[in-house]
C-alpha cells in the first residue's frame, strides 16, 4: 500500500530512488566518576585529534567538490573543536568534578546550543546546530562509533534522516544522491539550502518519514510539492516518472532564456526585474536572466540593531548593488517602515490602526533627518550604476512633492560641495493607496515612473487586513476593482510617456502575467526564482490578443468571472 | 597592554562568516586578547565567546591584547577588520 507524507517543499524535482536510512548512532553519554583525571583528559585530547583529522578531510572534499563557502562551514566547525572556552571548561569539569570526558563534554556543549538557540537570530541559530555537529563527532571518538558517512553511498538512492548535519549534506554526491527527506527543518534551514544549490530535490520537516519508512523501500520525493510517497503503486510510479521527465525538459528550457530578452509571442518586449532585501540577493537575480532590480526593500538596513544605520554604511550597500547591476535599471524604495514593522530606536507612539498610520513616506517627513541621511547615501552612490529611487505609500501629490523637494535639497548641496552625483536619477512613486491609483493623471505628470505594489494596493482596496486569515476570501488580486485601478495607472503612465512597473507577488503569479501584459504593464518585478517562468510565460502569449480581451475583462464582476474567464480564454 | 576601540559596520555585525576568519587569525599569537560589549568580555580566540556576545552592527566594541605579541596581535586584527569589512 502507497503512502503519502506531507512536508515541506525545500527544493524542486521530482526523485525516485530507494530509501537509505542515513541513522546517527546512539551517542547517549552517562556519567562515570573517573579515578584518573589526567588520563581521561588525554582520552578527551586524542579523540579532539581524531576528529579534526575528519573534519580536515572533509573540508577538503568540501572546497574541491562544493564551493569555498561550504568549506568554510568546516572551517568553522574546526575553530568550535579548538575553542578554548569549550575545551577549556570541559577539562576544568573532568578535573574538579571526576568525572568522564563524555559527560562533561556533553554538558558543556549543550549549554553553548542552548545559548545560541535562544537567540533572535537565524545565523547564530544555525551556530547551534555546528555546536552539535562538532560535539557528536567527538562524542563518536570517544564512544568508539562509527558516524555513517554519506560520502560512502555508491548507489541511487534517497536518503531519509530525522536531520542532516551540515557534515552530512556536503558529502551528499548528486550522482548517487537523487532526493531527501528529513524529519525536521525548514525551509531556509542549512540542508534545504544546499539541496537547492545542488539541484536535489527535498522534503523536510516531515515529522514522520524516519517512523515510516524502511530502508530498500522505494519512494518519490516531490521536492516541488513538498510530497513523499513511500512504496508507490505501479500507476504512481508510472505518473511520477512522466513527471520527473517533464520537469527536466522545463529546467533545460528556462536555463536557455537566462540570456533571451522577455518578448511575447507577437514581438511585444517588457523587462522583467528581480526583488531584492540586500546586496547579497543581487547575485540571484543575475544568475535567473534578471534585467534590474524593481525593488530594493531598504529595511533590511536598518533592522536588528540598537541604533540608525550611518550614512556610509548605507552608502556601501547601495553602491554595492548598483556596481553588481553594472548598469541595469535598479530601483530602491526608500524606508518603509512603521506600523507595524518597529524600529526599537525610533520610539515610536503605539498606534489603534498601524496600517493606516505614520509609516513610510508619512514617517519620512516627519522625521527628516532620517530620511536625509538616507537620500544622501543614495545620491554619493548614484555615479555606479542606473539608480532609480522610488517612495513608498503615496497618497496625495503634496507628499510627492515634499519629498522629492528635500531630495533636489540634498542633492545640490552635495553637487555644491563638490560630490560627485548621476544627474539621470529618475524619481517614482509607489502606487500602493487608492487615492494614488484614482489621481494617476496627475501624478504621471510629475513622477518619472510608477511602480503598482499590489499587496497593499488589495489591502487597501477591500479594506481588508491581508495578514487576518478570516478575510483572507476579500485578498482578491483579480477583483475588478483592482484591476480597473491598475489599468488607470498603467494609460495615465503611458498618456505621459512614462514607465509602469509592478512589485507586488501579483507581478511573478502566472495566472494574472496575461492580464498585466494585456493592460500594457512595462515591468514586472518579482522574486529571483520566477523571473524565468515569467519569461517563458510571456514568449507562450499575444499581447495583441491579450490587449483585446481586457474591456470585456473589466467588465466583469467579480474576481471568480475573472479568473475562470482568463482560464477559458487560454 | 594594547587597547583599542572598533564600530562595527558590517550590516550582519559580529555574527556572521567573516567573524570565524577574524577568531581563527589570532591562535598564532601569544598574549591574552579580550573583547568587551557592553558590560562583558570574552577572550577573543575563542569563536563560541565572541558570537554569544551578539554584537549588533553599529555597535561599539574595545578590544585588548597583553603579552609579548600584543602590538602585531592588534595590528592583525585592524586588518581583518577592514579586510573582511567589519570595521572602517
Amino acid at each position: 500500500m502507497e503512502q503519502r507524507i506531507k512536508g515541506i517543499a525545500a527544493s524542486g524535482g521530482i526523485a525516485i530512488a530507494k530509501a537509505f536510512r542515513l541513522e546517527h548512532p546512539d551517542l547517549q553519554t552517562e556519567q562515570v566518576t573517573v579515578a584518573d583525571a589526567e588520563a581521561e583528559s588525554a582520552r578527551l585530547d586524542r579523540a579532539i585529534d581524531a576528529a579534526r583529522g575528519e573534519l580536515e578531510t572533509i573540508r577538503k572534499q568540501a572546497s574541491e567538490q562544493l564551493s569555498q563557502s561550504e568549506a568554510d562551514i568546516f572551517s568553522a566547525h574546526l575553530l568550535v573543536l579548538d575553542d578554548p572556552e569549550l575545551i577549556g571548561p570541559v577539562k576544568e569539569k573532568i578535573r574538579s568534578e571526576q568525572v568522564n570526558a563524555e559527560h562533561a563534554l556533553k554538558q558543556t556543549a549543550d549549554g553553548f546550543v542552548a545559548l545560541f538557540e535562544s537567540m533572535d537570530n537565524e545565523y547564530m541559530k544555525e551556530r547551534a546546530a555546528d555546536v552539535r555537529d562538532v560535539t557528536k563527532r567527538i562524542l563518536a571518538h570517544l564512544l568508539g562509533v562509527t558516524l555513517q558517512s554519506p560520502a560512502m553511498i555508491r548507489e541511487q538512492t534517497v536518503i531519509i534522516a530525522e536531520d542532516l548535519t551540515p557534515s552530512d549534506t556536503v558529502q551528499l554526491n548528486p550522482e548517487y544522491i537523487q532526493g531527501f527527506v528529513t524529519d525536521i527543518g525548514g525551509r531556509t534551514s542549512h540542508s534545504a539550502i544546499l539541496a537547492r544549490t545542488l539541484e536535489i530535490p527535498a522534503v523536510v520537516g516531515s515529522r514522520s518519514a524516519m517512523a515510516q519508512v524502511e530502508n530498500g523501500t522505494t519512494v518519490i520525493v516531490d521536492g516541488t510539492a513538498g510530497e513523499v510517497i513511500v512504496g508507490p503503486s505501479d500507476a504512481t510510479l508510472k505518473a511520477y516518472e512522466e513527471k520527473r521527465r517533464l520537469y527536466a525538459q522545463e529546467q533545460a528550457q528556462l536555463t536557455q532564456l537566462v540570456h533571451e530578452p522577455t518578448r511575447s509571442k507577437d514581438g511585444h518586449q517588457v523587462e522583467l526585474a528581480g526583488n531584492i532585501g540586500s546586496p547579497a540577493d543581487v547575485a540571484k537575480v543575475l544568475e535567473n536572466g534578471g534585467e534590474g532590480i524593481g525593488l530594493f526593500r531598504t529595511e533590511f538596513l536598518y533592522m536588528g540593531r540598537d541604533q540608525f544605520p550611518t550614512e556610509d554604511e548605507q552608502y556601501e550597500a547601495y553602491k554595492s548593488v548598483l556596481e553588481q547591476m553594472e548598469g541595469r535599471p535598479t530601483i530602491v524604495r526608500t524606508l518603509d517602515i512603521g506600523g507595524d514593522k518597529e524600529l526599537p530606536y525610533l520610539n515610536l507612539p503605539e498606534e489603534a490602526n498601524p496600517f493606516l498610520g505614520i509609516r513610510a513616506i508619512r514617517l519620512c517627513l516627519e522625521e527628516e533627518d532620517m530620511f536625509r541621511v538616507q537620500l544622501r547615501a543614495l545620491l554619493r552612490a548614484s555615479v555606479h550604476g542606473h539608480l532609480k529611487i522610488m517612495f513608498p505609500m503615496i497618497a496625495t501629490l503634496d507628499e510627492f512633492r515634499r519629498a522629492k523637494a528635500v531630495f533636489l535639497d540634498e542633492k545640490e548641496k552635495l553637487e555644491q560641495g563638490g560630490v560627485p552625483v548621476s544627474d539621470r536619477i529618475e524619481l517614482g512613486m509607489m502606487v500602493e493607496i487608492p487615492s494614488a491609483a484614482l489621481m494617476a493623471d496627475q501624478f504621471a505628470k510629475e513622477v518619472d515612473f510608477f511602480s503598482i505594489g499590489t499587496n497593499d494596493l488589495i489591502q487597501y482596496t477591500m479594506a481588508a487586513d491581508r495578514m487576518n486569515e478570516q478575510l483572507s476570501y476579500l485578498y482578491q488580486p483579480f477583483s475588478p476593482a483592482v484591476l480597473r485601478l491598475i489599468k488607470m495607472v498603467i494609460d495615465a503612465a503611458h498618456r505621459e510617456g512614462k514607465h509602469a512597473g509592478m512589485c507586488g507577488e501579483m507581478a511573478g503569479d502566472e495566472a494574472a502575467i496575461p492580464v498585466l501584459l494585456g493592460m500594457g504593464l512595462d515591468e514586472f518585478s518579482m522574486s529571483a526564482s520566477s523571473i524565468l517562468k515569467a519569461r517563458a510565460k510571456i514568449a507562450g502569449l499575444s499581447k495583441s490578443e491579450m490587449e483585446a480581451k481586457i474591456d470585456h475583462i473589466l467588465s466583469l464582476s467579480s474576481g471568480e468571472e475573472v479568473r475562470s474567464y482568463i482560464e477559458q480564454s487560454l | 597592554m594594547v587597547e583599542k576601540q572598533y564600530t562595527i559596520s558590517a550590516s550582519e555585525g559580529l555574527h556572521a562568516r567573516p567573524t570565524s576568519l577574524l577568531v581563527g587569525s589570532l591562535a598564532p599569537f601569544s598574549s591574552d586578547i579580550t573583547l568587551i560589549y557592553k558590560d562583558k568580555s570574552v577572550n577573543m580566540k575563542s569563536i563560541l565567546g565572541v558570537m554569544s556576545l551578539g554584537v549588533a552592527s553599529g555597535a561599539t566594541i574595545t578590544v585588548k591584547a597583553e603579552g609579548a605579541d600584543e602590538t602585531e596581535a592588534i595590528a592583525k586584527i585592524d586588518e581583518v577588520m577592514k579586510s573582511e569589512g567589519l570595521a572602517g
